[in-house]
């Protein structure tokens, strides 16, 4: 797709100012992670209560569509069911970012707050919730992403 | 003045368009060059007509390949102006040669609370190997640090030399990414002064400039193919013929021995010993044309070129609102690289803006982290020049940098 289409208003606007940009005091969940290639850095993280994800803050330096896609997922996120969260795909996440055709290595950008969510979630699942079958799962979704 | 027009008709891939109809303006030259026909010609030459493995058959084809091969180590030993042929050893690039020190001369020399002095402008590949080193031997590795334009402080050398426990100083001789020209005979000599080795990483350098090693007088030379018109997994690793006699070999094998018994082994005579497995040969002979090629043109020639290049690039970047320029201003400083952001569009969609008008430019950290985090930045972006370049492609790039503004509402 063309410059044109990818950096639309929103994009940028996201990209320079981000919705949910921070850190909580007691996450139950904390997850960071970089794409080694071009260095874009993540850090996700969330309060879980009662199944709902009731609080969710990113921080993170990189391109606008790495940072774009991480504060407009956080915003899809905020309140929402658990069993949702963990059922969120690739498409559901180029979707929301309305960028679909990307070329191979910018699609990483796009994905890499999706990692950063199921990574984050495995380790919830797997430490705190003993729940060794969704974790496996999740982290399996999490590798496969790109 | 070169012949800019003659040299773009041997580079047939310089004809070929991006985005369907682009020009390709191709700026990603310290990444990897371009490879001009004779190159390529010189290796389907060899794979056409006298394929063969080499030093032990005495077939004709072998001994074509073998005198091929061991010729490009002369044009080698002659571009660099070392001494001997036989302190020449293939490796597969610059990153392989750093290792081969680090792992064949290093094991043996760096001691507990022994120091290795390395600088905040190194490629990764200068960096990671010593981590692993001084790790490894309980010693320290240290950083000259670089200042507000891009240059070393050599003070700070002073201060570790001062310690008697430096035994190696490491340095590129031209930075990947602030195209820094460091001062490397003025830190060779203070190094020599207190009997220290010093290692260059010339990746950048032997490309873009003459260099003589008889002058510059280090103890180590690194440099790879690939960046100077050669094709890739070729690289030099260059020493002083009585450190690499001294050394262990990096690898076992075939090639590197004199005879092997159950037990023991005899090392074979420099540069053999550190050549096991069959080589490269193919991308060994296609380095010696693009040897040929650069000689032709004349080393001086480049440097002229890019000078003049750089330059004009630098006086039309630098007018651009909000533009942030990295590395000294001054080309007797800088080599064919700039380095650069622009207002607060991250480096990785810069180029992917650019990169639809045809402009091939690198973004990231350049494999340079530790120099990232000096900078402040997380990225920049990179155009770097080579013999084939113009100036009316720098006013693509210019151009399509004001698309980028624009876009982003800058």
């Amino acid at each position: 797709m063309s410059s044109a289409d990818i950096y639309r208003e929103i994009i940028l606007d996201y990209y320079r100012n981000p919705r949910n940009y921070g850190k909580l005091p007691n996450p139950d969940v904390a997850q960071r992670d970089s794409n080694p290639l071009c260095g874009d850095e993540l850090e996700m993280h969330l309060n879980i209560q009662e199944n709902k994800v009731v609080d969710v803050k990113f921080t993170g330096k990189g391109c606008a569509i790495s940072q774009a896609s991480a504060s407009m997922l956080t915003e899809l996120i905020m309140g929402k069911d658990f069993e949702a969260v963990k059922k969120l795909s690739k498409e559901d996440i180029l979707d929301n970012l309305g960028l679909h055709d990307l070329g191979p290595a910018r699609i990483k950008c796009a994905l890499l707050s999706l990692k950063v969510l199921k990574s984050g979630l495995y380790s919830y699942l797997s430490e705190k919730l003993k729940d060794t079958a969704s974790a496996d799962k999740i982290k399996e979704e999490a590798s496969g992403l790109y | 003045m070169i012949n800019i027009e003659n040299i773009r008709n041997d580079f047939p891939i310089l004809k070929r368009k991006v985005h369907k109809d682009k020009a390709l303006v191709y700026f990603d030259n310290a990444a990897t060059t371009q490879k001009p026909m004779q190159v390529i010609d010189s290796i389907s030459h060899y794979y056409l007509h006298y394929n063969s493995n080499i030093h032990r058959a005495v077939h004709e084809l072998a001994e074509e390949a073998t005198l091929a091969y061991e010729t490009t180590r002369d044009k080698i030993a002659k571009f660099i102006n070392a001494k001997n042929r036989e302190e020449i050893v293939f490796v597969r690039g610059t990153t392989e040669a750093i290792n081969l020190v680090a792992y064949a001369w290093g094991r043996q020399n760096i001691n507990k609370d022994d120091i290795v002095v390395t600088t905040e402008y190194e490629h990764h590949s200068n960096i990671v190997p010593w981590q692993l080193l001084t790790k490894e031997r309980g010693a320290k590795l240290e950083y000259i640090g670089v200042d507000d334009n891009g240059e070393l402080i050599l003070d700070q050398l002073n201060r570790y030399l001062e310690t008697g426990k430096v035994k190696l100083v490491t340095f590129s001789q031209m930075s990947n990414v602030l195209g820094t020209i460091t001062n490397s005979e003025e830190i060779i000599r203070r190094c020599k002064k207190n009997g220290v080795r010093v290692l260059v990483d010339g990746a950048q350098s032997v490309p873009h400039m003459k260099v003589d090693l008889q002058k510059l007088d280090c103890d180590f030379f690194a440099f790879s193919a690939h960046k100077m018109l050669g094709p890739t997994g070729v690289g030099v690793l260059w020493a002083r013929k009585e450190l690499l006699e001294a050394m262990v070999p990096f690898n076992g094998g075939g090639d590197m021995i004199r005879e092997v018994h159950k037990y023991e082994t005899t090392w074979n005579d420099l540069p053999y010993k550190f050549e096991a497995g069959t080589p490269n040969i193919a991308d060994v002979i296609g380095f010696g044309a693009a040897l040929d090629y650069l000689d032709k043109i004349g080393m001086d020639k480049v440097r002229e070129h890019e000078v003049e290049i750089t330059r004009y690039a630098l006086d039309k970047i630098s007018q651009i609102k909000g533009i942030k320029i990295y590395g000294p201003m001054d080309t007797a400083k800088r080599g064919g690289v700039i380095s650069f952001n622009l207002g607060d569009i991250h480096p990785h969609d810069l180029a992917t803006i650019i990169d639809e008008d045809g402009v091939a430019i690198r973004s990231g950290h350049h494999c340079a982290q530790v120099l990232m985090e000096r900078l402040d930045v997380s990225a920049t972006s990179r155009a770097s020049f080579y013999i084939y370049n113009t100036k009316d492609e720098v006013d693509v790039f210019i151009k399509s940098l004001y698309r980028a503004k624009e876009l982003f509402r800058i």
